[in-house]
């Protein structure tokens, strides 16, 4: 590293200008800020901005300028010196940079002290003609700001982002989360994104879907494809059929960061505690796979509040769960609510609400304003032994202009006038 | 240029009344808007995507020139076949969808036998899934708040029409309440869901006396509507103001209820229907109460319902399931519209109106001369 950096500082004073080394200060303050920040922090290739800004007027200006900087950049590449890896291999990458044959490295170390003979030092001047190779290989250097909040400034910058982009991937979503832009910008097209999409691709993922994966978990880029493997083959093997598993994983994709272990224990909390068989335990997951990277301690309380606040039986509750698993990841607050319209003001018995618990998957503003519609009309007639029975499931389940042609036997019209009525 | 998001805009923009619910609060309602407009603004097609002239380089040396083509084609950002191209197997024939080198190349991959080619590429910095959608939050102003028990009427404004409705907030308007009691208890907090504190008969009570009871409410609340409105009550102005129908309190007073009718009543339950100023709801359940303790019986209110809020009327109000911004966009212009008929009906008879208020306002200054 020392000699790296003694050779630098010999070309630096070839080629840095006091304003390059300015900003180069500049810059350097700006990644130490992003660092302690903690923002979205991007260290930039230092390659685009180092060395680059070197234009032809200040080569021929370097002279002049000589005395001003020297001793600032031996500061600043000490200072360079201490930064972190990244910025390590920038410089020496810098120092490769710069060994074209058009510059040719200057070894006489020339003291500050020293008065300089300004007409003898043959340097490049900017009439000077260069060849089209040359003239190719000089780059505009970009402006990507070393820190930002937004993941806009980079989309056109970084390949992996644009792609990313086309997808169907909501930057604008993702970089809101916490440390999740730095992580994207980290990722390399070729040997982090290409192998996770293509084992999405392998598993029967929709293509249209991976937008949709990668928004809502962008994880799945960061973990290691035997890790995927793994838990694919795991749900495989617990005799979901593939169908099924690409199905879960494009409706629940954190899915694919759960640990085996983690999987099987949640699959086996399930059974256990609903007391259902394999294959019942199987179905409720390929329907609502949410269930198994979902919090837990819902499903739990909703399972006491079903049992003890509201009064159902054990097989009544197993009857609900399967029929609707939704009812497990509902508000808890909601599901009292809706009972208690149900049960006291419609009349509508337990078991009867066991056999159609999509009720309690449903918004209680909804049950209440069709019930009062149905009870103003004289239709409301929930009990099945008697005539003109209305099932839960069709009050519930129908859109609104559905429910007032067949239920109703009344215009929408007719209905949304009675709802400004009460 | 406007995009077609903002000119959508401009047409929600406005008032506009919907029907409130019972048992939902306000805020419920004016969120539940704002995302149901958010939602309609944001649908409306987005700008195509600004295209931007980039010098790519293009190693020749590795015969890229199908890579070239695939260049060309770029502009189109919808790609649904990007996975196959991101590989970039040679069996491939997708990866001429893809856009490859779409970045300038940086200076270490750039070895000698390059050539630049001049490409337009889509600016994804641009993109809507990059920058989010062009409307974040709207601001969605309320009326007159109704609280969480009563239904009815709610005036709501969008963007400029949040300053129309200050001027409906400070304009003196009367609104309509249609109230529902019930004779025989009492309960702590005025409405039919507190806790009950007494129970009475209320078999006595026939619609003469309850009338009884609105009359002399209604004129106790006519007096206080005059002690409001600080002016001489032997002046000119106070007659002149009182012959236009002016009269009535600047800015915050009590609540006054200007009027007061018995519209259906069949013991124990009746039916009020009330025009006030400055109320609040649990003031209106408050004069239910009052009306059973003045009747030597109890009441309590069942419902508290606005039919009307300054010249908003239940016709116009949206119910819950007419939300979306079509909807809304139909109201604000139906409501602009009667509101430029009105304008130009005033300009053609103003003698005409004038004559009716004076009708229909004289009793007041002449009994107060008298």
């Amino acid at each position: 590293m020392a000699s790296s950096c003694t050779q630098l500082c010999q070309q630096g004073r070839n080629l840095l200008c006091s304003k390059a080394v300015a900003r180069t200060w500049q810059y350097n303050t700006q990644v130490r800020h992003c660092i302690t920040r903690g923002s979205i922090k991007i260290l930039n290739d230092f390659s685009i901005n180092n060395g680059n800004h070197t234009t032809t007027q200040t080569r021929q200006r370097w002279k002049q300028q000589m005395f001003c900087y020297s001793d600032l950049a031996t500061k600043h590449l000490a200072t360079e010196a201490l930064e972190n890896k990244n910025v390590e291999e920038t410089s020496t990458a810098d120092v490769v940079a710069y060994k074209s044959p058009l510059l040719p490295i200057r070894d006489a170390v020339s003291v500050p002290n020293m008065p300089l003979d300004l007409d003898a030092a043959a340097e490049v001047s900017a009439l000077e003609l260069i060849s089209e190779e040359e003239a190719v290989s000089i780059t505009v250097p970009s402006d990507i700001p070393p820190a930002s909040i937004s993941l806009k400034d980079y989309v056109d910058k970084s390949e992996t982002l644009s792609k990313l982009v086309e997808l169907g991937v909501n930057l604008w979503i993702l970089e809101q989360r916490p440390n999740v832009g730095s992580m994207l910008l980290k990722l390399d097209l070729n040997t982090d994104v290409s192998p996770k999409l293509l084992f999405l691709k392998d598993i029967g993922v929709d293509v249209s879907r991976f937008g949709h994966i990668i928004t809502q978990n962008p994880f799945v880029l960061t973990e290691s494809l035997e890790n995927l493997h793994s838990r694919v083959n795991f749900l495989k093997s617990q005799k979901f059929s593939p169908e099924t598993v690409a199905s879960m994983v494009s409706r629940a994709p954190y899915i694919l960061n759960f640990s085996v272990k983690r999987l099987d224990n949640r699959m086996g909390f399930y059974q256990q505690i609903l007391k259902l068989s394999a294959s019942n335990t199987r179905d409720i997951l390929a329907r609502r796979p949410k269930l198994l990277c979902g919090s837990l301690e819902p499903v739990k309380e909703n399972l006491k509040v079903l049992e003890m606040e509201l009064g159902f039986k054990k097989n009544e509750i197993q009857h609900i769960v399967i029929t609707v698993p939704n009812v497990l990841t509902r508000d808890p607050r909601k599901l009292p609510q809706i009972f208690d319209f149900v049960h006291n003001t419609m009349k509508v018995p337990h078991d009867l609400i066991a056999k159609f618990p999509q009720v309690l998957n449903c918004r209680l503003m909804r049950i209440r304003e069709r019930h009062q519609f149905l009870e103003y009309l004289g239709k409301a007639q929930y009990k099945p032994d008697l005539p003109n029975y209305i099932s839960l499931e069709r009050l519930v389940i129908m859109p609104n202009d559905i429910f007032c042609t067949e239920l109703a036997l009344a215009k929408s019209a007719d209905f949304s006038l009675f709802l400004k009525t009460c | 240029m406007a995009t077609p998001a903002i000119r959508m805009f401009r047409k929600i923009e406005g008032l506009f009344c919907v029907y409130k619910p019972a048992g939902v609060h306000w805020k419920q309602v004016r969120d539940s808007i704002e995302t149901s407009l958010l939602k309609g603004l944001n649908a409306t097609p987005s700008p195509p995507l600004p295209t931007e002239v980039r010098f790519l380089a293009l190693p020749v040396s590795e015969a890229e020139a199908p890579k070239g083509l695939a260049l060309s084609a770029a502009s189109v950002p919808v790609l649904s076949k990007h996975p196959l191209g991101l590989n970039a197997t040679p069996s491939q024939p997708l990866p001429t969808e893809v856009r490859f080198l779409a970045l300038p190349v940086s200076e270490a991959e750039a070895p000698k036998g390059l050539t630049l080619s001049a490409v337009s590429v889509p600016v994804l910095s641009k993109h809507p899934l990059v920058i989010g959608p062009e409307f974040q939050n709207i601001k969605v102003g309320v009326g007159h708040r109704l609280d969480t028990s009563s239904s009815g009427v709610l005036v709501l404004a969008v963007g400029n029409g949040n300053k129309a409705l200050n001027n409906l907030f400070n304009t003196r308007v009367t609104r309509d309440y249609t109230l529902e009691g019930e004779f025989g208890t009492a309960t702590d907090d005025f409405s039919h869901t507190g806790r009950i504190v007494e129970r009475s008969t209320y078999g006595h009570i026939t619609k003469d006396k309850l009338e009884r009871v609105l009359a002399m409410l209604q004129g106790a609340n006519q007096k206080a509507l005059l002690l409001y409105s600080n002016v001489d009550m032997r002046s000119q102005e106070a007659y002149e103001m009182a012959v236009q129908g002016l009269l009535g309190p600047d800015g915050k007073s009590l609540p006054i209820l200007t009027g007061l009718r018995c519209i259906h009543f069949e013991p124990p339950n009746f039916t009020l229907e009330v025009q006030c100023i400055n109320e609040t709801q649990k003031y209106l359940r408050k004069v239910v109460h009052e009306i059973g303790l003045e009747l030597r019986s109890t009441a309590v209110c069942r419902g508290v319902r606005r039919t009307r809020d300054g010249s908003f009327t239940l016709q116009d109000a949206l119910t819950r399931h007419h939300w979306a911004a079509s909807d809304v966009i139909q109201a604000i212009g139906k409501k602009r519209s009667s509101k430029k008929k009105s304008k130009t009906q005033t300009k053609d008879s103003p003698l005409q109106l004038s004559e009716e208020s004076t009708t229909v306002n004289q009793m007041k200054p002449v009994r107060e001369q008298q």
